[in-house]
């Protein structure tokens, strides 16, 4: 799905190309933040200043926001608390009251996901999370983390995730081979699913951006185009942390309980 | 328009030549950013996990235990509440017995009063109808002996201008008397 998305951007690119300063995806390149080209791999860019932001926005929301400890909250530490009882709440739902030991984990994912979702909202910013080399080390350190749980928690009996022992005899080892695929197909999905959405919203923003250039006629429409748009990234930001996050839950109750 | 295409084609192919336009598949990068990644998860983690979520979840089980003991506190005032209506009732239904048993035992006390004031007056009604009663006798027995007078010297007046000389006043006396005595 995400990949469709991405073919379309592309092709818009070469379509509407004849514009010269059409570069809808110009925004995702990264760029060291003290000049010069080289980008050995400690070197700060335009990625590392807006993590920065991001950790800067987590320690303003839930570290000062939190820190008079009331017992009738403030605003700022309501939505630290809404946050963490979001997040607790869906780990305890769906992994089970065995799965609260890695809620921190989880929380960071969701915490670190959702800001840089904002954050990569704010015009002119860098959009972290529109990186494959970002979402799909992510997807697969949870693929890892959970696969290893697997099978500590229970050793070769794991392997029952994959054995569908509801379907009759004959269909198992066929189903044991689909469900195979598909769980080594999760991390690909859980990263481009993340990436792509991001992506491909900022890249339409772009695009209506350039048609509010075109001609006086259009510029109306494009703009209309970008509010909602931007509208609907908003609604995104939040959705495609929530549904990471979920995701990782659901894997991790594999884990957890591996039996069908 | 020949022109547009060549510079439509120049571009694609330094696009295509930059990576294909998508930054995000530079795999030249990915050492940089899965580093800055790595850092920006660990620190985001150690905020978490020894600053945020303990303070948080602490925040949170103090709530939770205010909130139950002041649920706590408001069922022993509303006990209390309870206790004190109920005192309060008591107090007003002895009150109200007590009120009952002084209206009863004036009511008993004005009664004897009653009875001996109306014993008192009884007796002085008859003291003073017996009085009465002698006084009205005595008066009666003046009134005979009165009407016994004017009758006889009414008698002898009558008999004396009737007939001069006939009869006696003793004579004319015991007839008024035989009369009166008749009447």
């Amino acid at each position: 799905m995400a990949e469709d998305i991405l073919g379309a951007g592309t092709e818009g690119a070469d379509i509407v190309s004849a514009g010269p300063e059409f570069h809808p995806m110009e925004q995702f390149t990264l760029e060291p933040l003290f000049g010069g080209h080289a980008i050995n791999w400690y070197t700060p860019t335009n990625l590392t200043l807006w993590m920065g932001v991001a950790i800067v926005a987590v320690i303003l929301l839930l570290v000062v926001g939190t820190r008079r400890r009331a017992i009738v909250p403030s605003r700022t530490q309501s939505v630290a608390e809404l946050a963490y009882g979001f997040v607790y709440s869906m780990v305890e739902d769906v992994a089970g009251k065995d799965g609260l030991k890695y809620f921190p984990y989880i929380m960071t994912l969701f915490i670190f996901i959702v800001f840089s979702n904002f954050l990569g909202l704010i015009p002119l910013s860098y959009s972290t999370t529109s990186q494959f080399a970002v979402t799909v080390p992510l997807a697969l350190l949870v693929f890892f983390t959970v696969t290893i749980i697997g099978f500590v928690k229970h050793g070769i009996g794991f392997l029952g995730l994959f054995w569908v022992s509801a379907a009759p005899l004959a269909l198992r080892p066929i189903l044991a081979v689909i469900e195979l695929i598909s769980y080594f197909v999760r991390p690909v999905s859980h990263s481009i699913r993340l990436a792509g959405n991001v992506m491909a919203g900022h890249a339409v923003i772009e695009v209506f951006a350039v048609f509010v250039g075109v001609s006086v006629f259009i510029a109306p429409l494009a703009f209309i185009g970008i509010v909602g748009m931007f509208a609907m990234d908003v609604l995104v930001a939040f959705i495609q942390a929530y549904v990471f996050t979920i995701l990782t839950c659901v894997y991790l109750k594999d884990a957890l309980h591996p039996a069908h | 328009m020949a022109q547009d295409t060549t510079e439509v084609v120049g571009e694609l192919t330094e696009q295509i030549g930059e990576g294909g336009g998508m930054p995000q598949l530079d795999f030249a990068n990915y050492p940089n950013q899965i580093f800055w990644l790595a850092v920006s998860l660990v620190i985001i983690y150690f905020i978490l996990s020894r600053v945020v979520l303990p303070r948080v979840s602490s925040v949170l089980a103090e709530r939770q235990g205010t909130i139950t003991n002041d649920i706590a506190t408001a069922d022993e005032l509303k006990q209390k509440a309870v206790e004190a209506e109920e005192a309060y009732l008591k107090a007003l239904a002895d009150a109200r017995a007590e009120a009952g048993r002084i209206v009863a035992e004036a009511k008993l006390e004005i009664q004897a009063e009653l009875d001996v004031a109306i014993a008192k007056a009884d007796a002085e009604i008859a003291a003073k109808a017996a009085e009465s009663e002698v006084a009205i006798g005595e008066i009666r027995k003046g009134a005979l002996k009165a009407v016994e007078t004017v009758a006889r010297s009414t008698a002898t007046e009558i008999i004396k201008a009737v007939m001069p000389g006939a009869g006696d006043a003793k004579a004319v006396t015991a007839a008024v008397k035989s009369q009166l005595k008749g009447a």
